[in-house]
């Protein structure tokens, strides 16, 4: 966007940002036709114009959907999901810690009873953020039987927020995939899901939908949190996302550091996609 | 996945209008590539290896082999999957073991890739073919880095050397230094060094993840990438290679149903073979990486 006019390899390089940014080849084209007739709509020559009109049609793209979390039940129950290895167990720590620090009090479930040291980990992240866990009372213990444990002991002694940990799992997997729907059921039983969070890795390419297709499925899930913001990856993926599902980005995780999670704002995110 | 047609049908599809000419012309061509980087890209290879990668199929594509083909279709997609092999596979090969063991294989990549998972699944791969392996538990950083490779250990049959507790407790250099001398001391004939995940961009963890190779002076440095990585494989593969260096690849999470197209950045853009796929969440799901079922994979044929 350094040159003086707009001409063909401005176009170029839009493309090739937005490509690079993840958006995937459909969107890129989308956004980039969209620009075009902006363009010839305004009449303007200026790349910085242009700049402008892409933030701003991204920004809006964005905010079509509303960012806020729902947590007005008690106990308030989330439920974190997504595949292997992209921050759901940090995720909950990091947001216990928020949670704690307004004033709520919070028990976190670990049910991940597969992933060696999973337990440990989430109790590693509660201690930090200063939450109650509950954890299997044996190895491989049935992890819906620990998210009815999670919520049993926060009805008993009025605890306000409950996040239930869940082991990562690649979309694919059709019998781990109904675990987490048996997950889902049991906890209804006892109380109302009021978030069912996706964790989505912002270094993901076009496979992040696919994720998202088969979590809603399975996991009815309400809102997206975008992990790994704080490295090179700009995750332009969740735009497709956000669009093709409905379900809104509500968290932003940047950073390995307890504190590193903040809400989504769809101005911040777009400049940081497009700069 | 389904959602694309596959490269073949779309490759058909552009042909077919062509077929009554006799010979291709360029403009024909360029139709081609299109549809190849369209496919390239959905499979999540890097744009800058996209690019490239379709300027080779397109001098190949307007050569003879394809003007004299019966199905020009088919002949291009054989030229891509050719040549897509070629790159890939490049430089197959199998582990390196040091003349004078121990063997010192390092581990890095980015955060929550499969290090770990991979650390368990080699000491087990390795235990199998008659080595004796030694677990070095050197990530200090990541909550319960060290319990999970101790439970993993515990998996394979194999003892970890763990003498910190992590949690930010304890110097990773140190620990693998004194991992690599306690397999002497012991005799064990390889060590396998876990190490913290890392961003591309944190110049002092990554200078940490030098100063581990620089204190054991490893004989394989495996990176490890996750399959679902999207276009920045190409800028974290090359800060691995300029922090680190790295000997080989591994592609882990290759159960899932990403294309994999990162297989392809990563191997043409640091000229690193990719030595293994890791396969699953159980120590036993890991295999040999080959190129011809990858190059299929990246192309949905
Ligand atoms: N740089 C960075 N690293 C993160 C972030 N969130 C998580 N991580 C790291 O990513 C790795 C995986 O995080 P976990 O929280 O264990 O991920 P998970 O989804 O619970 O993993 P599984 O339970 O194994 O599926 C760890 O090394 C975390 O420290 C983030 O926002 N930025
Ligand atoms: N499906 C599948 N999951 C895998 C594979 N390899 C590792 N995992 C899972 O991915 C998650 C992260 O694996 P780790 O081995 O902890 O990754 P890491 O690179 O050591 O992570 P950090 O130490 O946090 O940087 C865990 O849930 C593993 O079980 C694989 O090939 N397939
Ligand atoms: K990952
Ligand atoms: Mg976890
Ligand atoms: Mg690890």
């Amino acid at each position: 966007f350094a040159k003086r006019t707009i001409d063909d390899s401005t176009w170029e390089d839009l493309e090739d940002a937005l490509i690079g940014a993840d958006f995937g080849p459909d969107l890129t084209e989308q956004i980039v036709d969209e620009l075009r007739a902006k363009v010839d709509r305004y009449r303007t020559t200026d790349p910085k114009d242009l700049q402008r009109m892409l933030c701003e049609t991204i920004e809006e793209r964005l905010a079509r959907l509303d960012p806020t979390l729902k947590l007005s039940e008690r106990p308030a129950v989330v439920l974190v999901v997504g595949v292997n290895g992209v921050g759901k167990t940090t995720t909950i720590g990091k947001f216990a810690r928020f949670l704690v620090n307004n004033g709520r009090t919070v028990v976190v479930g670990a049910a991940d009873t597969f992933r060696a040291a999973a337990v440990e980990q989430l109790a590693t992240w509660a201690e930090r953020a200063g939450a109650t866990v509950v954890r299997p009372q044996q190895a491989g213990q049935d992890p819906a039987s620990v998210a009815f444990q999670t919520i049993e002991l926060a009805k008993n002694q009025g605890i306000e927020m409950v996040l239930v940990d869940t082991a990562g799992r690649l979309q694919t997997k059709s019998g781990l995939m109904d675990e987490l729907s048996k997950v889902r059921r049991v906890i209804e039983k006892q109380a109302p899901i009021s978030e069912v969070l996706l964790v989505l890795d912002a270094t993901t390419g076009q496979n992040g939908l696919a994720q998202a297709e088969a979590f809603i499925e399975h996991a009815g899930v309400t809102g997206l949190v975008l992990t790994k913001l704080d490295g090179s990856a700009k995750g332009g993926f969740v735009l497709a996302v956000q669009e093709k599902t409905g379900i809104p980005i509500k968290l932003i995780g940047q950073g390995e550091g307890i504190g590193d999670l903040t809400g989504f704002t769809p101005h911040v995110f777009a400049q940081q996609l497009v700069g | 996945m389904a959602a694309f047609a596959s490269l073949s049908d779309r490759l058909t599809a552009t042909f077919r209008n062509l077929r009554t000419k006799g010979k291709l012309t360029p403009a024909d061509v360029d139709g081609t590539v299109r549809e190849i980087r369209r496919a390239l890209l959905d499979a999540d290879v890097a744009l800058e290896v996209v690019k490239q990668f379709t300027s080779t199929v397109r001098e190949r594509a307007l050569s003879d082999e394809v003007n004299k083909a019966l199905n020009p279709a088919q002949q291009v997609v054989q030229i891509v999957n050719e040549e897509l092999i070629a790159v890939l596979g490049g430089q197959q090969r199998r582990l390196e073991f040091a003349k004078q063991p121990p063997t010192v294989i390092m581990l890095a990549g980015l955060q929550g890739a499969g290090k770990t998972t991979l650390a368990g699944k080699l000491a087990k791969h390795l235990k199998k073919e008659g080595h004796t392996p030694l677990l070095v538990a050197s990530d200090l950083q990541r909550p319960n880095a060290v319990t999970q490779l101790q439970v993993v250990g515990e998996q394979a049959g194999v003892p970890v050397w763990a003498p910190e507790p992590g949690n930010g407790v304890g110097d990773p250099v140190r620990v693998a230094r004194d991992g690599v001398a306690e397999a002497k001391r012991k005799q064990f004939d390889t060590v396998i060094v876990d190490t913290a995940g890392r961003l591309g961009i944190d110049a002092e963890l990554m200078k940490q993840a030098s100063d581990i190779r620089k204190a054991v002076d490893p004989d394989e440095v495996l990176f490890v990438i996750d399959a679902m990585i999207g276009q920045d494989a190409v800028t974290t593969a090359r800060a691995f290679q300029e922090g680190v260096d790295f000997t080989g690849v591994v592609l882990s999470k290759l159960d899932g149903d990403a294309r994999g197209g990162a297989a392809l950045s990563v191997a043409s853009v640091t000229g690193r073979p990719i030595m293994f796929a890791s396969t699953g969440e159980n120590l036993d799901d890991f295999e040999p990486f080959y190129p011809d079922r990858m190059a299929s994979r990246i192309l949905d044929l």
